[in-house]
């Protein structure tokens, strides 16, 4: 396992699964061919090597190793189970939203309270990613919506498999917005595509109005940032207008939301984008797209 | 980051296409690293040693390419080659950039016996 950022698979578990199992839908689109003639290979600055084969050197018509060309995503299986993902809620008109943030910003603290207060509007459902434990799950459960566990192990982050198979135990409703609440973990989950309809960043007041810069892949990738613990913001040097200036320098298009789950100033803003987003997602489901 | 989850990718990728072409042993393997992509090459390096243990990328030579970082520059109207995504831009210390290249991460091709 790596030893920097803990990543790995082999320990998932989703909660309700018997025993893990491979689906029927891996499609690879590998376009690989293999060829024997000798290959130029350029590098970064347009260099030209012809000495990359076994012995060092470039003779024509001979050749002791063979160069498969492969041009493949390295994120390419990812990607395209995502894609099945977005397919298959798109058809049932199921908003999903990916929620990430580094540990402690409140995910789901918000989360339990917007299931708590939007349940009665539409059927909400989440999937809640950990590295161990269900206490999330309990948590959103208690609050009477549909939730599934998803441990990662010693991973850092949830991937579309992941994600498929759970969507797969979860089984959302027509017209229901589900909240991919991922591991609490500013860089991972930047990179992987969960077939969402966009990815929330939360920040909470006391973290510091510097995460934009220091951590820009995620903030670049979401759609919307939240700032939560709002009411802490008379007693924590937390400068707004500096955090939101940082985080459209990365990403100038980025909707900003500023709240607390705890007293629930500012919830109907976030209330109205989820509203706007759900609208969003049936349209897409009657444009059959 | 996932530098591990990435590399398990590649090792998979590569094991693959190695058994579509019948080789035995992979002995170097070319990707693409764009310069504003997630990942950190070094620490590519070092989970895609890790991983190709006991598979037939075993011992293989990672070759990493940086592809440069491009964007557009909404002020400036031109295309600019930035090196990271907190960077300004070159021309006009602006940040209304949109990132058009080198956040790519692909497996180009290998060497194999």
């Amino acid at each position: 396992m790596c030893t920097t950022c803990g990543c790995g698979h082999g320990e998932v578990k989703v909660e309700g699964e018997g025993h893990s199992h491979t689906h029927g839908h891996h499609h690879h689109h590998d376009h690989g061919h293999d060829h024997d003639h000798h290959h130029h290979h350029v590098d970064a600055q347009g260099d030209l090597h012809f000495g990359h084969g076994e012995s060092g050197t470039h003779v024509p018509g001979m050749s002791q190793s063979k160069i498969v060309q492969i041009e493949q995503d390295i994120l390419s299986k990812n990607d395209h189970l995502a894609w099945h993902n977005r397919d298959d809620l798109s058809r049932a008109g199921v908003l999903a939203l990916n929620l990430v943030s580094s540990p402690g910003s409140g995910k789901t603290t918000l989360l339990a309270r917007t299931a708590q207060d939007l349940g009665e509007r539409f059927p909400v459902a989440v999937i809640e990613g950990d590295q161990q434990t269900a206490m999330d799950a309990d948590r959103i459960r208690e609050t009477g919506a549909r939730a599934i566990q998803v441990n990662t192990g010693k991973g850092c982050h949830l991937d579309a498999d992941m994600v498929r198979r759970a969507i797969g135990q979860l089984e959302p409703e027509e017209g229901s917005v589900l909240f991919i609440e991922n591991v609490g973990n500013l860089v991972c989950p930047a990179g992987f595509d969960l077939g969402e309809a966009a990815k929330v960043v939360i920040l909470s007041v006391t973290e510091g109005e510097d995460k934009p810069l220091k951590y820009p892949d995620m903030f670049r990738a979401a759609k919307y940032m939240i700032l939560n613990k709002a009411d802490l913001l008379p007693y924590v040097p937390f400068d707004v207008d500096t955090c939101v200036e940082y985080a459209r320098r990365i990403n100038p298009g980025i909707k900003v939301l500023q709240l607390s789950a705890l007293t629930g100033e500012g919830l109907e803003a976030w209330y109205s984008v989820i509203e706007a987003e759900r609208v969003l997602a049936q349209v897409r489901l009657t444009a059959g797209e | 980051m996932h530098e591990m989850a990435l590399a398990e990718s590649v090792v998979q990728i590569v094991a693959e296409q190695a058994a579509k072409a019948g080789a035995e042993a992979i002995k170097t393997v070319w990707i693409e690293i764009g310069e504003l992509s997630h990942v950190e090459p070094e620490a590519m390096r070092f989970c895609f040693e890790a991983v190709a243990k006991d598979t037939r990328a075993e011992g293989a030579t990672l070759e990493i390419i940086r592809a440069p970082g491009k964007a557009w520059c909404h002020k400036c109207a031109d295309h600019v080659h930035v090196k990271s995504l907190v960077e300004a831009c070159p021309k006009c210390g602006g940040y209304q950039l949109q990132v058009t290249g080198g956040d790519d991460m692909r497996v180009k091709e290998m060497e194999v016996t």
